[in-house]
């Protein structure tokens, strides 16, 4: 009996298998709930692979043997975007010059208001450097965390949180605020919730998956520069 | 098909070894998107290329791929749970200020540029 939990654990088998399972309870919860904004697949999957690691006595680091094997494939989904970015080309020459002052403009309003915020809200100094760069998507905001002295584990978990909120209010969000323009609210998402955001603009509509793709690549970007500069004059 | 994963892979890798080499901070695999999207462009790539059709696939299931290090949020659990207030407050609140700031920038400048084309 031990055995086979032993096998279990070390073997990919079980995290790839779990993992399917979850996604694949997602994608069925989003049908039965006709598409509602909160039965976002990758959130459904969480709440279900969770408490089964729990139950099955299984930690999340041996979760990962398997569940790599899938995260894996984020880099080349990744390279990916640049399908979407391709079939929408022809809006990007309008669209450069709002993008270079929108992009780094919302950069540098999400990390002072990361920042600033736990402050006010009584965090420590070191929960204000792991928030700053959370609008990042995660690899990058895990370096520039270690750069500047934040808690890099946790930056990780603000990323994807920041990323499974754009996915589930995003939209709805805008839709209060009429911001109606296809590119409008692919950027936009792109700017605060990465790839999860892209997800979901990519299931919404092709020209806010393509924008929402880009302005993920372009926020890294100006994060790794602004939230050194923040931090040196508000830190 | 797998000639278009070969292809995404390749990509992949010239952009890690860019992001490397040259020691700038932008992902690897972002550097192989924005490498990609040119080559597409240049080539004028048509709907038949396996490299659109795989991307397709794997786009369409593109949450999939963020379940693993989304099921790591349950790890930090006790930790979330000790300093709730400033970590869901600012999470939160600057995810709003962010998304707000570029959406009606966006807004407003595309609008303002459409009103002098005409």
């Amino acid at each position: 009996m031990s055995e086979i939990h032993d096998f279990l654990r070390t073997s990919p088998l079980a995290g790839v298998m779990l993992t399917l399972l979850g996604y694949r309870v997602g994608l069925e919860v989003k049908k039965l709930t006709h598409h509602h904004p909160l039965a976002q697949p990758v959130l459904i999957a969480v709440l279900v692979i969770g408490p089964l690691l729990w139950l099955l006595d299984v930690d999340y680091d041996e979760y990962l043997t398997g569940g790599s094997v899938i995260a894996f494939f984020l880099g080349p989904a990744t390279v990916a975007l640049a399908v979407p970015l391709h079939r929408q080309a022809h809006h990007l020459r309008k669209l450069l010059l709002p993008m270079l002052i929108a992009i780094p403009v919302g950069t540098v309003v999400s990390v002072v208001t990361g920042l600033l915020l736990v402050r006010a809200l009584g965090g420590d100094h070191e929960l204000e450097l792991t928030m700053a760069p959370k609008s990042a998507t995660t690899p990058i905001a895990i370096q520039i965390t270690e750069q500047v002295g934040g808690i890099a584990a946790m930056v990780a978990v603000f990323t994807i949180a920041a990323g499974i909120l754009g996915a589930v209010a995003g939209p709805t969000v805008m839709n209060w605020l009429r911001i109606r323009d296809h590119r409008a609210r692919g950027l936009a998402m792109g700017a605060v919730s990465h790839g999860v955001g892209t997800s979901r603009s990519l299931h919404d509509h092709p020209t806010e998956g393509a924008f929402a793709g880009l302005s993920m690549g372009l926020t890294a970007l100006a994060t790794s520069i602004v939230v050194p500069l923040v931090v040196h004059m508000l830190g | 098909m797998i000639n278009g994963l070969v292809w995404l892979l390749v990509f992949q890798t010239v952009g890690e070894l860019l992001a490397r080499g040259l020691d700038v901070p932008v992902p690897g695999p972002v550097i192989g998107m924005l490498l990609l999207f040119v080559a597409l462009q240049l080539r004028n790539a048509p709907e038949s290329a396996g490299v659109l059709r795989v991307s397709d696939a794997m786009l369409r299931h593109l949450q999939l791929l963020f379940v693993p290090p989304a099921v790591g949020i349950i790890t930090y659990f006790a930790a979330i749970r000790d300093d709730a207030v400033p970590m869901v407050g600012a999470l939160v609140g600057s995810w709003l200020a962010g998304l707000v700031t570029v959406g009606l920038l966006v807004t407003l400048f595309t609008r303002r540029r459409g009103g002098a084309e005409k």
